[in-house]
């Protein structure tokens, strides 16, 4: 793999205009690679999924260089109906349109930074991959007082022209003070083998509202590593919402923040997997001021011989008194062979708290379900109801009902 | 004159801080294969004894430390310790408890076990440790009676090599982590149970353990085999003497139940912590692992941890066979310095399995505490059920406490459901006791003790009262 690296950087260098400096630096998160290698379980972060292993199994030789250089025509039909959105669209991890149609030219800066800045805390041997390879990277900036009337949809699109490739990513996002942006990441993959490994880093000041879903509902059979890093001014608020189901492998991390008083955090993810499919969520909510706040949803509901994987840990400085966390995972596993797997963690180190998880994880219940079939309904169709319902629970949590609607819509769950 | 007051108020602070002056024989400094052959010779231990400890030594040489704990302690030079050593006076073994060495009696006296009356008064048969070689062993009789073997390891590996040979290992054996393998390359003693066939035992059997000669690593081994359809309850409870260096303690305790069988093992810990500024006190290492290897049977472990300047250690249950039970209880108190890394793990393999986990944290001053726990359900563990609870609670913002459960389900007919809170005690409850006259430490007592509740209650009797008590002295000074 030494040699196929070496080589691909070289090309994908060849082909950016640097300077001197920033090829050092990448060079030296090359190097960093080099050395450390793929993510193993030896690792306590990758105890329960062994990227290493999963891309040898299912991908074998990697090749890092993206031809970058033609652009790719935007399929106009992936795009969502009925929402009217801002749009990004990436296709094999190309930028092929930034569009922010709907809203005030003068309110939102895109910056092109596409020197390698290395801030992200809690990082691995991915984040040096993803700085030595990623040549484009903008910065999006969203000005003070400013709320974007339209959400923001990210189309992550890839094609059968690739396979085989590693797609790095990275975008960066900065709320200023009393700003909100509504983001929704979409993935749409026609393509195959390959791995995408994604950072994000959003900055929200004061008073500042993200909103993030991510969707990942398409069959593909990818491999896909996506890190968001968030960090919080006072007031501000955060909610991500984690769709994982399509991928052949998913890891979502998410890394927050709490750095300003009263600052809030909503994790919320779904897995809905099948078919040998193994997915994993891993947050970690940094309390460090006080009066903070986090809540945590995540359900799973497991098919075929699936394996989802729930991580999440809620640190408590010792400066965050009055800090409120919330965890809770379930999961139901629908068959012999599919498997749940939980590290919920807590790490507190402030007295005037209030943090608890809980995780349960089990079959369906057979008392509802004849509870159910007693009032007339078919087996199949209590069965359906009862993790219809189990499922809407992390729905309703979103909090922007247009899109809540939308994603509703598009899992086909039901009121 | 100064340096004696500071003394003497170093003695009030832990109670059971002293030390007796009895000659040693020791075992020369360091660790190798002479320093086994010496162990193994001075216990006149036969051939596959000395070739079992040499195994496990062979292992324990390319084994690493372990590192990925939360407490963190300096590094211990394993060739800097003492691995043998025993009371001189031993070396003609007393026939009965009158010609025990009368400084000996005392020493125990001052821990609160005067041996004949506590043996006549409660009915506890009492295998007393006084540093690695067993003393006495009384109600052997009453016991013999039933044929339950309650004796030193020692003298089990002589007298019933058959079934030391069968058991001893196979739990935990000789090529299981870092302590573990050290543990079976140079124990010196420890208990020895067999209860037969059928047989519930009649008393509350307890070990008392001290550790005394000072730089000497406590390496004890615990066996206990409960053959089907047998119950034993097994009480182990710890002093020990104030000393300013850090002592190393890493036992091995295996538990065998058989076809039906039931064991409890309750644990009383209260060794030296270390003194306000977390100097000194004892290391708590220790590997206890039990495996329901019948059908029906049940292991319970209740444990409450309240010394050791470092308590790292997982007790836990291999549910091997169908229907088998195991259980958790758990007690862990920090004050000052003292750190704690516990918790259980709980390995589905038989169907129909069941465990329970209920852990209890509370730490205060400047101490850290962690509950690191496994609940596994392979995917051949039909209709298996675990529960897990633990709560912690924290008192003072200078302490830490932290919850990293492990849960891994692979059988979609079991279930898991965990729990954990983290808390502090709150005002309005403080504020309701006071108001019906407690002073504030009375309150922080009453609230801890109720906290504590569902384990205290999971003690056998005379536990129960010292174990309370002990959790008052435990978090004296660390209210306001």
């Amino acid at each position: 793999m030494k040699e196929q690296l070496q080589k691909d950087f070289d090309n994908s260098i060849k082909n950016l205009s640097l300077s001197q400096k920033d090829i050092e630096i990448k060079k030296f998160c090359l190097e960093n690679f080099i050395d450390k290698g793929f993510p193993n379980k030896k690792e306590e972060d990758w105890k329960f999924s062994d990227l290493n292993q999963i891309i040898k199994n299912n991908i074998g030789e990697l090749s890092f260089y993206n031809d970058q250089t033609s652009t790719n025509k935007v399929d106009t039909s992936v795009f969502v109906d009925g929402l009217e959105h801002n749009k990004i669209v990436f296709i094999n991890g190309r930028i092929e349109k930034i569009d922010f149609e709907y809203e005030k030219k003068d309110q939102i800066e895109i910056i092109d930074q596409s020197e390698t800045i290395n801030e992200f805390k809690n990082s691995n041997s991915l984040s040096d991959l993803n700085n030595a390879f990623t040549n484009k990277c903008f910065k999006i900036l969203v000005k003070k007082g400013y709320q974007l009337t339209k959400p923001l949809i990210i189309y992550h699109t890839t094609n059968s022209k690739i396979w085989s490739k590693n797609i790095n990513l990275r975008l960066n996002f900065e709320l200023d003070k009393d700003s909100s942006l509504r983001l929704i990441d979409l993935f749409n993959d026609t393509s195959e083998k390959n791995f995408l490994n994604i950072f994000y880093n959003f900055e929200l000041k004061e008073n500042a509202v993200l909103k993030n879903y991510k969707v990942d509902r398409f069959e593909n059979k990818n491999i896909k590593y996506s890190f968001n890093n968030i960090d919080q001014d006072k007031n501000s608020i955060s909610e991500t919402f984690i769709l994982s189901s399509g991928s052949n492998f998913s890891k979502n991390e998410i890394n927050c923040n709490l750095n300003g008083v009263y600052a809030s955090a909503f994790v919320n993810g779904v897995f809905s997997l099948n078919n040998d499919k193994h997915h994993e969520i891993r947050s970690i909510i940094n309390h460090l001021t006080e009066n903070t706040k986090s809540y945590q949803l995540i359900k799973s509901v497991l098919d075929e011989s699936s394996k989802a994987v729930y991580q999440g840990k809620i640190f408590v400085n010792s400066d965050a008194q009055k800090t409120d966390g919330y965890q809770l995972s379930k999961a139901i596993l629908l068959n012999k062979e599919s498997e749940f797997n939980a590290k919920p963690e807590l790490e507190i180190y402030a007295d005037d708290v209030k943090c608890s998880h809980g995780s349960a994880s089990g079959s369906l219940n057979e008392d509802s379900i004849f509870y159910l079939m007693s009032r007339g309904l078919s087996y199949q169709q209590s069965r359906e109801l009862l993790i219809n319902g189990f499922l809407l629970d992390v729905v309703e949590k979103i909090t922007d009902s247009e899109i809540k609607n939308l994603i509703k819509n598009m899992i086909g769950i039901k009121e | 004159m100064d340096n004696r007051q500071k003394e003497i108020n170093n003695l009030k602070d832990y109670k059971y801080g002293f030390s007796t002056d009895i000659e040693n024989i020791q075992a020369p400094k360091g660790l190798n294969e002479d320093v086994i052959k010496f162990i193994s010779n001075i216990k006149k231990e036969p051939e596959w004894m000395l070739e079992f400890r040499l195994k496990a030594f062979e292992r324990f040489k390319v084994l690493k430390e372990p590192d990925w704990q939360k407490p963190k302690f300096p590094k211990i030079d394993y060739q800097d310790l003492y691995y043998y050593s025993a009371p001189k006076s031993m070396k003609d073994k007393p026939k009965s408890l009158d010609e025990l060495d009368p400084k000996l009696l005392e020493t125990y006296k001052k821990l609160g076990i005067p041996l004949q009356e506590q043996a006549r008064l409660n009915g506890i048969a009492v295998d007393a440790v006084f540093d690695s070689v067993s003393v006495a062993t009384t109600f052997k009789d009453e016991l013999t009676k039933q044929g339950i073997i309650f004796c030193p390891i020692s003298e089990a590996i002589q007298n019933h090599p058959q079934l030391v040979k069968k058991y001893l290992g196979s739990v935990i054996p000789t090529s299981d982590h870092f302590f573990a393998t050290l543990n079976s390359a140079v124990f010196t003693d420890g208990s020895f149970v067999y209860i037969p066939e059928g047989i519930r035992c009649p008393m509350e059997l307890s070990t008392y353990f001290r550790i005394n000669a000072s730089n000497t690593g406590q390496f004890e081994r615990t066996l206990i085999i409960a053959d089907k359809g047998s119950y034993v309850s097994y009480l182990e409870g710890c002093t020990a003497p104030m000393r300013d260096e850090n002592q190393l303690h890493a036992a091995n305790v295996e538990l065998i139940a058989l076809d039906d069988a039931e064991i409890k093992y309750s644990t009383v810990q209260n060794w030296y912590p270390g003194d306000k500024d977390g100097k000194g006190g004892i290391y708590n290492f220790v590997t206890k692992r039990g495996l329901c290897k019948g059908k029906n049977s049940k292991i319970s472990w209740t444990q409450v941890e309240t010394g050791s300047a470092i308590t790292w250690k997982y007790p836990s249950c291999i549910l091997k066979g169908d229907n088998s039970v195991g259980e958790f209880y758990s007690i862990a108190i920090t004050n000052n310095h003292q750190k704690a890394d516990t918790g259980t793990k709980m390995i589905h393999l038989g169907k129909n399995t069941k465990s329970k986990i209920i852990s209890k944290g509370i730490s205060a001053g400047s101490s850290d505490m962690t509950y690191r726990g496994l609940v596994d359900i392979s995917s051949k563990a039909k209709n298996s059920t675990n529960y897990t609870q633990c709560d912690s609670l924290l008192m003072g913002n200078k302490c830490g406490a932290h919850t990293v459960p492990y849960i891994k389900n692979k059988n979609s007919e079991s279930n898991i459901a965990h729990e954990a809170t983290t808390s502090k005690i709150s005002e309005e409850q403080l504020h309701y006791c006071q108001q019906r006259g407690l002073n504030p430490e009375e309150a922080v007592g009453l609230i801890v003790n109720g906290f504590c509740k569902e384990v205290l209650q999971q003690l056998p009797m005379e536990f129960a009262v010292e174990a309370q008590k002990l959790v008052g002295i435990s978090l004296e000074g660390s209210v306001g």
